[in-house]
C-alpha cells in the first residue's frame, strides 16, 4: 500500500483517528481552519456522511439489523462513495483533504466484531494510505466521560451492544471501546500513526498537529491562485 | 464443489401426480462457505438446500423459478426465494442510486454485497437452519461477472465474497445475446439500460451495446463456471424441456446423489 504522495497525486490527505470521545474531530477542526485562513485548498470529510447511504446506515442501526458483516459493508460503501466521487478528484486538483477517520476504523472496528482482518483489508484495498495520520490516544475513562457527558445515552452500535459483552450500555461500551484501542494500538505500529496525548489541553495537541502539518507539508503549493 | 456438468440428452419425464409415499425427505450435504463466512456462523447446522438459478434478463430464470416452486412444494418441500437487491436494508438505497446513474463502481459493488450479505444472514440462513429449499434468483457469480465485465479487480471479487455459502447446485441459464434479445422485445418491447450494458460505452446504439455487453457477460460466466463448477444449461430450448432437466438434477441433489 502506497500513500497519495507516493502514487504522483498533487494533493495530501490527512487522517484522524482516535476512540469515541478522544477529541480527534475538534483538533482536526481546529486544523481545517487554520488552514483555510491561510488559503490552503482544503476540504473535510468524515466517517459514514456519504447522502445515499446514510439512510440505509441509519435505517439499519435504528432498527438493528446489522450484522458484523453488513456493518462492515455499508461502512465501506459509503467510503467507497466519497473516495471515488470526491477524495481521488480532490486530491489530483492538489487539494488537502481531512478525514475525520480513515480505513483504520474500519480496520480496528471490524475486526472486534469479529470479522476476519484480511478480508477486511482487502475490501479497503482500492484506498490508498494517508500522508499524515493522527492517533488521538485517550485513556478510557476519558473517551467514556466525554461521551457520556454529551448526550444521555449511548446508541446500540455505538457501545457495541450487538456483541453481547454485557447488558449494561455502560460497561459494553467500556468493553467494546477497550478492545478498539488494543486494536488501534497494533495498527499504530504497523501504519506510522503520528500518536498524540489526547488527556491534553486542547491548545497543547493542536500546537503540534499544526506544527507537525507544516513540517511535513509544503502547504505553500497547496494555496488558491490569486484572483 | 460437486461438477454437475448437463448432459445433452434428455430423458423424457412425464408429469406424475405426486403421491404422500413420493415425497423425498432430503440428505442433507454438510455446507461451507467460500472461504472464512460470516462471523458468529457455523455452517454445519444447516440442514436446508441451497439451489441458484443465474442467468441474464430473458433467460427465463423467472418462469423455471415460478415454476420450481410448484414443483418443490407439490413434492412437500418448504420454499424460500431470494433475488438481487431484495433486502431490508439498502434495496430502496439501491434502487435510487441506479436510477440515477450516480455511483462510481466500487461502490455499487459493495452496495450489492451488502444488500447480499443483508439476504444471507437475514433470510438464506434462517430458512436454511429451518430445513427450506432456499431458491435464489441470482447469487454472486452474477455480481462479479457484471464487475468483472467492467474491470474490476478478480481477487478483490473472491475475497468480497469469501462471505457467500457455496451452494448445492448452481444452474446457468445460458441464452445467446441473440435469443436474448428477441424475448426482451416480445416481453416488452425495450432493453434496460444496465442489462445492455450501456454505462460501458462499447457501443452508443442499444441494441449493438446489449449483443456486445451480453457476449462478454457470457465469457465471463463461462470463465467462472471452471472454478465454480456450476451447471450450464442450455437456456435456447423450450422452459417444458429446461424445466425437466432442473427438475431432475434438484432431484439427485435433494436425494444426496449430487
Amino acid at each position: 500500500m502506497k500513500t497519495f504522495a507516493e502514487l504522483g497525486f498533487r494533493g495530501r490527505l490527512i487522517a484522524v483517528e482516535g476512540l469515541d470521545g478522544s477529541g480527534k474531530s475538534t483538533q482536526i477542526y481546529l486544523l481545517k481552519r487554520w488552514l483555510e485562513m491561510q488559503r490552503v485548498k482544503v476540504f473535510f470529510t468524515e466517517w459514514n456522511s456519504s447522502e445515499l447511504v446514510k439512510s440505509a446506515t441509519s435505517k439499519g442501526k435504528k432498527r438493528e439489523l446489522l450484522t458484523p458483516t453488513t456493518f462492515s459493508l455499508i461502512h465501506a460503501t459509503d467510503f467507497a462513495d466519497r473516495y471515488e466521487r470526491q477524495l481521488v478528484p480532490l486530491l489530483r486538483a492538489g487539494y488537502i483533504v481531512l478525514c475525520d477517520r480513515y480505513i483504520f476504523t474500519a480496520f480496528a472496528r471490524d475486526v472486534v466484531r469479529g470479522c476476519p482482518p484480511d478480508w477486511v483489508r482487502g475490501i479497503y484495498n482500492f484506498a490508498a494510505l494517508p500522508d499524515l495520520t493522527f492517533f488521538f490516544k485517550a485513556s478510557l475513562d476519558v473517551s467514556l466521560s466525554r461521551i457520556l457527558d454529551g448526550r444521555p445515552q449511548l446508541k446500540f452500535f455505538e457501545a457495541g451492544m450487538d456483541l453481547d459483552l454485557s447488558r449494561d450500555p455502560e460497561e459494553s461500551f467500556r468493553i467494546f471501546q477497550g478492545r478498539i484501542l488494543e486494536q488501534y494500538l497494533a495498527l499504530s505500529a504497523e501504519f506510522k500513526f503520528h500518536v498524540l496525548d489526547a488527556n491534553q489541553k486542547v491548545e497543547t495537541q493542536q500546537l503540534i498537529v499544526r506544527k507537525l502539518v507544516a513540517e511535513r507539508v509544503d502547504l505553500a503549493k497547496f494555496l488558491f491562485a490569486q484572483v | 464443489m460437486p461438477s454437475t456438468r448437463s448432459r445433452s440428452a434428455v430423458s423424457s419425464i412425464h408429469k406424475k401426480r405426486v403421491l404422500p409415499g413420493q415425497i423425498i425427505v432430503p440428505k442433507s450435504a454438510p455446507k461451507r462457505f467460500y472461504g472464512h463466512g460470516l462471523p458468529g456462523v457455523d455452517a454445519e447446522n444447516l440442514a436446508g438446500t441451497l439451489v441458484v438459478v443465474e442467468g441474464a434478463d430473458g433467460s427465463g430464470r423467472s418462469t423455471q423459478l415460478v415454476r420450481l416452486v410448484e414443483w418443490l412444494e407439490a413434492s412437500g418441500h418448504a420454499t424460500v426465494q431470494v433475488g438481487l437487491k431484495r433486502s431490508t436494508l439498502v434495496s430502496e438505497e439501491l434502487d435510487k442510486a441506479k436510477q440515477g446513474n450516480i455511483l462510481s463502481r466500487t461502490t455499487l459493488s459493495l452496495f450489492y454485497a451488502t444488500d447480499f450479505a443483508d439476504q444471507i444472514e437475514n433470510t438464506i440462513l434462517p430458512a436454511l437452519r429451518a430445513g427450506f429449499v432456499v431458491l435464489a434468483d441470482r447469487y454472486i457469480y452474477t455480481l462479479m461477472v457484471r464487475d468483472l465485465v467492467r474491470g474490476m479487480d478478480e481477487d478483490w471479487l473472491r475475497n468480497l465474497y469469501a462471505m457467500a455459502l457455496i451452494p448445492d447446485a448452481v444452474f446457468y441459464l445460458n441464452v445467446s445475446p441473440e435469443h436474448l434479445i428477441q424475448r426482451n422485445f416480445a416481453k416488452d418491447f425495450a432493453l434496460d439500460y444496465w442489462e445492455s450494458g450501456m454505462d460501458l460505452g462499447l457501443s452508443r446504439d442499444m441494441f449493438d451495446s446489449f449483443i456486445k455487453y451480453q457476449s462478454l457477460v457470457e465469457a465471463q460466466f463461462k470463465r467462472l463456471q471452471k472454478d465454480y463448477g456450476f451447471t450450464i444449461v442450455d437456456g435456447n430450448r423450450p422452459a417444458d424441456e429446461i424445466n425437466e432437466e432442473l427438475r431432475r438434477k434438484i432431484a439427485l441433489v435433494l436425494a444426496g446423489k449430487q
